[in-house]
């Protein structure tokens, strides 16, 4: 087999060609390093590359697979969204702040990960401390779109989607604290899911928003998604948050019929501004659903919608400004150490080691906190998300799922809305209100806009990924959105 | 409600960030326009609502006060910027 054929395999296929010994995972990583070696001087989704430590998992994943000692996941070779803290490799969650910083241990996923026997290929690019929308607050550098490289992979797990649908990893491991996955997912053409809240340990993963943050795979498949989930998921002392149950099988709910599965397209979900191209492509995919069984419902409402972005921008910001308050200068990353005064020093790290959406988010965050603003504030928006949860369990009360556009619009150009911190808000406005409500939530590629890739959002009820899952599945059985991958050289 | 220069300044204390003249006039519109946005929140009718700071079912999660392994202090130390006899070492905080 080819190289070229070798990156463009699912996980799945690629499980089976090491089993039955067709191709060895020495192989299939060295044909990931070369295709990183081509491409991303163009691309631009790494900021650390580990080819030493790759070749020598791949090495390791062989020796498995030849002892009959190998999972699904054995011996593949796949990325990690520079959020997750790896033991001896650098991490700079795309910030000045932490550029030198080397974690003395490793995430709970990357145990697991090692343990199912995944080849670690590098670190992914994204935007600084995953706050942003399109990989553009990288500290470093941004990365490109593959469909069009004068345009953004989405965000902030943009490093993560523009590798797997580039063909530079099998699969990637993102964060989601308001659509960080499944954005990038949309506007890239590949498949991501936001497990519920709590599915997956967050020890070890660099915290922005701790009620909302979650880590989930990016991938060409829904079945592939399953089965990194099936590695990752499950309970964690290490994380107080992490739900104490022990997740399913998730690949036991990949079946091809929808028959019997209630789908509702809240109105809010198809506003008037849509794209027209984003509307025809998820117009097109209900029918698909409809055909493979699904009952469509139209007369779904969730009013408060439009308030979410609101209540989000709210919460987040004010849960990061605590939790970057740790970035002082004193016990990691980067300090300025020239100044007056313990103060002067801290004040000048803060101001150099951050960029401008992370100090603008901290500063939203510490006034939403602040006295005489935290009622107006902070606590009106815990309460509107009471509402916008509650809406979505009345809602579920006689659906299985709910779907609708990704995102409003597909990839926007580089440098586009960096100006306009509110315009960038609004291109995650149909996948804050998961993370607001606690819900999975999921992107599939449903067609193409004028040569760009619309994402269709799959969205289930707290714990049910294996719904979201299950629709996916069939979906992707029945359409060929997710096979096509960009023309790079 | 704009956000007034001084008010800028005050939350930039407050957070520890220092700003140059022209990022807190930046800073000033920007974060004016983000909160005028939020004015949506005041007609979502909360009366009576409880907040939801979690969406887990999860209180107070504990664990058996048992001794484990800790890092070494000089594993930890290797990410400090400055260290001295086993310490982080800052610039004095009183004078």
């Amino acid at each position: 087999m080819s190289a070229a054929d070798l990156t463009s395999l699912t996980v799945a296929d690629a499980g089976r060609l090491l089993a039955q010994r067709e191709a060895s995972s020495r192989e299939l990583t060295q044909a990931h390093l070369d295709r990183i070696a081509a491409v991303d001087p163009k691309v631009q989704a790494f900021i650390t590359l580990t080819p030493d430590l790759a070749l020598r998992q791949a090495d390791e994943a062989d020796q498995r697979i030849a002892a009959g000692d190998a999972g699904p996941l054995t011996g593949i070779p796949a990325a990690i969204k520079d959020v997750i803290v790896t033991k001896g490799v650098r991490t700079t969650c795309g910030s000045r702040m932490l550029e030198p910083f080397v974690p003395p241990y490793d995430a709970a996923v990357i145990e697991k990960l090692q343990a199912a026997g995944v080849v670690m290929l590098g670190k992914l690019n994204m935007d600084e401390f995953a706050m942003g929308s399109s990989t553009e607050n990288s500290a470093f550098f941004p990365t490109r779109n593959p469909w069009d490289l004068a345009r953004v992979p989405g965000g902030s797990s943009g490093g993560s989607a523009a590798a797997v649908a580039s063909g530079m990893a099998m699969f990637a491991l993102g964060s989601d604290t308001g659509g960080s996955i499944r954005q990038p997912a949309g506007l890239c053409g590949v498949t991501g899911i936001k497990p519920t809240y709590g599915r997956v340990s967050r020890y070890g993963l660099v915290a922005f928003a701790s009620s909302l943050d979650q880590i989930g795979p990016l991938a060409r498949t829904v079945e592939d998604c399953a089965l990194v989930l099936n590695a990752v998921c499950g309970h964690d002392e290490r994380d107080s948050t992490s739900a104490p149950m022990a997740p399913p099988d998730f690949t036991e709910s990949l079946q091809t019929s929808l028959k019997g599965v209630r789908i509702g397209v809240p109105a809010e979900y198809l506003p008037a501004n849509l794209q027209p191209g984003v509307r025809q492509a998820v117009e097109a995919a209900l029918g698909d659903l409809e055909r493979l069984g699904a009952e469509i419902d139209t007369e779904v409402s969730l009013p408060s919608t439009g308030a979410t972005l609101a209540a989000y921008y709210v919460i987040a910001p004010s849960e990061a400004s605590a939790n970057l308050a740790r970035y002082d200068g004193v016990k990691y990353g980067f300090s300025y150490q020239q100044g007056e005064s313990m103060w002067d020093n801290m004040e000048r790290t803060r101001q150099i080691g951050f960029g401008d959406e992370v100090k603008r988010r901290i500063m939203l965050g510490t006034y939403a906190l602040s006295a005489g603003y935290y009622d107006a504030y902070y606590l009106k928006a815990l309460k509107v998300r009471t509402v916008i949860r509650r809406e979505f369990e009345a809602a579920f009360q006689r659906l299985d799922a709910i779907v609708g556009p990704v995102s409003p619009t597909t990839a926007f150009k580089l440098g586009e809305k960096v100006d306009d911190p509110y315009e960038m808000y609004l291109s995650d406005v149909f996948t804050l209100p998961v993370n607001i409500a606690g819900l999975p939530g999921m992107s599939v590629p449903c067609g193409f806009h004028e040569g760009l890739p619309v994402g269709l959002q799959i969205i289930g009820k707290p714990f049910d990924e294996t719904t979201v899952l299950r629709i996916g599945h069939a979906y992707q059985q029945a359409t060929d959105w997710h096979r096509r991958m960009p023309s790079l050289p | 409600m704009p956000l007034t220069r001084e008010e800028v300044l005050h939350i930039a204390r407050l957070a520890r960030v220092g700003l140059t003249d022209a990022e807190v006039e930046k800073f000033q519109a920007q974060l004016s326009d983000i909160l005028d946005h939020f004015d949506v929140l005041r007609q979502v009718d909360t009366e009576g609502v409880p907040p939801t700071d979690h969406i887990l079912d999860l209180v107070n999660v504990e664990r058996e006060d048992e001794v484990a392994p800790s890092y070494p202090a000089e594993t930890i130390l290797q990410n400090a910027p400055a260290s001295e006899d086993g310490f982080f070492r800052v610039k004095a905080v009183l004078e």
